[in-house]
């Protein structure tokens, strides 16, 4: 990342730059398209014949109030912002504990159920939705937010613990032995020396844990029924189609508005994110 | 005679020590256990239950509307075979899935080398690089969704200035089998890409780096040192890009429900889909839980992938 290699040869370097290019238009390009939608006035947006990327009116700010007056764009957002946040929240709880033991106190036995607690993450929630829609009810959460804090760890679980257990085995153990010297338990010397040394990884579990949640669909529509208590996937799509009546501007201003912080934040922790992962992945 | 002595006096002085270790091991133990039962047990009732209730639906009649549940043996699962649109819809599965990945395997090894260089304007490129992974599936789709509209597509311009297309023709992309099979495969490709390059970058970044610079020194060329160093150095962890995007592209039914609702006609409906129409819209748990339940050889064959890359590792 920061450091990366030099690319010395003329050719080399306008290969990178064209490369670069090449993906920053695949990728981008349906933001460009979006960007571009929200702000642009009825007439305008629904013609033809035109250059679509100019703007023929004068751009507009009202599709993306409209979002925030007419609908409840504003409850989908704390709706998924609660959700991730407690979801993530029982996510550490669980996960941390789980990825101390396996990577300082279990030892060999513990290798298989590190093996078993990924494999986990290979269940789609697709596979499970229909039987967990009955659990869901026989709980009584059917319809709550609630139904979706409680599921998404099963989630984020795996993912965490993967992460953590590269984390925590990247801090020497002779730090808590001597911990353990100086009076602490085992479990004072992890929350008390070893925490603080991995905030870092910490840091990068909540993030990807929370825009893990961010990312569900089926759950969500198959558990949550009324606007009040939707989420931002499920609520847009549902709020702002009705019937064969696609409000485009909105929309595109709707996934635009929750697509950019995300990504920015991302962009901050990816390099922790890859030493987590190399940490994980590859050095087993 | 001392010998003797020494030699009965060395296990009684290291006695108490590998008792006092053993016991530490075996109080580590204890407490790792402990330590795991909650995420343990968690899983099991949110993942493991659900999955055998997944199972046990499939060998049942259990409906929306009912409470009953009657065990019917193999009849759901020939119910689900034989409807007329199952072949088609685990071949698009198939295919889908295939195509996409298949595109994002080069694709990301590509971009990966691109973003480990250094260049003016990466943390922009990165940034947009990371806008597919990070905006949520269903409103990727509607993006998607708007960008291939039948009328105001904006490719419909492109194609009529590069006269494919005459002026005030359309493609309508989402409108033919083949063309809306090809949507599905990009978005599926598009957002299932910046995750296989962040995996390809870990294991890109974990290359020792002289081992590089001394196949420089010796001479090496580009190509050479691509193919013959670091492709192979790489593949073990493009292998584990390419399980997350299997996983991801063939159990999801988000991109297919909203961009194309299955259609036109049930041309792109995948098992992930067809399960929840069968099992919500069509109130039929148990035949959504057997479609859904096909899903199930792939992902425990992918798993059978990574528990032998594992054990291959710890072989090492």
């Amino acid at each position: 990342m920061a450091g990366g290699r030099q690319i010395r040869t003329i050719r080399g370097r306008i290969s990178i730059y064209l490369l670069a290019f090449f993906f920053a238009v695949i990728c981008g390009f349906p933001f460009l398209w979006a960007t571009l939608t929200a702000f642009k006035q009825d007439p305008d947006l629904y013609s033809t014949g035109h250059n679509p990327f100019a703007f023929t009116m004068s751009p507009t700010l009202d599709n993306i109030t409209t979002l925030f007056t007419n609908t409840p764009y504003l409850q989908f957002i704390l709706n998924s912002v609660i959700i991730g946040l407690v979801a993530t929240a029982i996510t550490l709880v669980l996960s941390i504990p789980a990825a101390y033991a396996l990577a300082r106190l279990t030892g060999r036995w513990g290798i298989p159920v590190a093996i078993g607690i990924f494999v986990v993450y290979l269940v789609p929630p697709t596979l499970l939705f229909l039987p967990m829609s009955r659990i869901i009810t026989v709980l009584g959460l059917q319809d709550s937010i609630w139904s979706l804090i409680v599921v998404y760890p099963g989630f984020t679980i795996p993912l965490s613990v993967w992460l953590l257990v590269g984390f925590f085995r990247s801090v020497p153990p002779d730090i808590e032995e001597q911990a353990q010297v100086d009076g602490y338990t085992r479990i004072g010397a992890m929350v008390r020396v070893v925490l603080p040394l991995i905030t870092p990884g910490l840091f990068t579990v909540v993030v990807f844990s929370f825009t893990l949640t961010m990312q569900d669909f089926i759950y969500a529509l198959a558990f949550v029924s009324s606007s009040s208590n939707m989420t931002i996937s499920v609520g847009v799509p549902t709020n702002l189609v009705r019937g064969d009546v696609f409000f485009w501007q909105s929309l595109m201003a709707s996934a635009i508005i929750v697509a950019v912080p995300i990504a920015l934040v991302y962009n901050i922790f990816l390099r922790k994110f890859i030493q987590g992962f190399t940490l994980g992945a590859v050095k087993g | 005679m001392s010998a003797i002595e020494t030699g009965s006096a060395a296990p009684i002085t290291t006695q108490p020590g590998t008792r006092r270790k053993r016991r530490l091991r075996d109080r580590d133990g204890m407490l790792g256990s402990a330590m795991l039962l909650p995420a343990v047990a968690y899983l099991i009732f949110f993942v493991g239950y659900p999955l055998v209730l997944a199972i046990m639906y499939a060998f049942s009649n259990v409906t929306v509307g009912s409470s009953k549940f009657d065990f019917v043996g193999l009849q759901t699962f020939s119910t689900a075979i034989h409807d007329p649109n199952f072949p088609g819809v685990v071949a698009h599965t198939f295919i889908i899935t295939g195509i996409s990945q298949a595109i994002v395997i080069v694709l990301c090894t590509v971009l990966a080398f691109v973003l480990a260089a250094d260049f003016h304007g990466k943390w922009f490129v990165r940034f947009l690089v990371l806008m597919p992974w990070t905006t949520p599936v269903a409103l990727g789709a509607i993006i998607w969704l708007w960008m291939l509209d039948s009328i105001f597509t904006p490719f419909d311009w492109f194609a009529q200035h590069l006269g494919i297309l005459g002026p005030g023709g359309h493609l309508n992309m989402l409108g033919h089998a083949g063309l809306a099979t090809g949507s599905v495969i990009a978005v599926q490709a598009w957002r299932t890409l910046p995750l296989a390059t962040v995996i390809v970058l870990a294991g890109l970044s974990s290359i020792p780096r002289d081992i590089e610079e001394q196949s420089e020194v010796d001479g090496a060329g580009f190509w050479r040192r691509l193919f013959g160093i670091q492709l192979p150095m790489l593949a073990p962890i493009i292998l584990v890009a390419l399980l997350f995007g299997i996983v991801f592209t063939f159990s999801d039914m988000a991109v297919v429900f909203i961009l194309t609702g299955g259609g036109p006609g049930d041309a792109t409906q995948v098992l992930a889909s067809w399960a929840f129409y069968k099992g919500i819209n069509g109130g039929n748990l148990s035949v959504g839980a057997a479609d859904a339940l096909f899903m199930f050889p792939v992902l425990l064959g992918l798993a059978a992938v990574v528990l032998t890359m594992a054990s291959r590792r710890r072989g090492d």
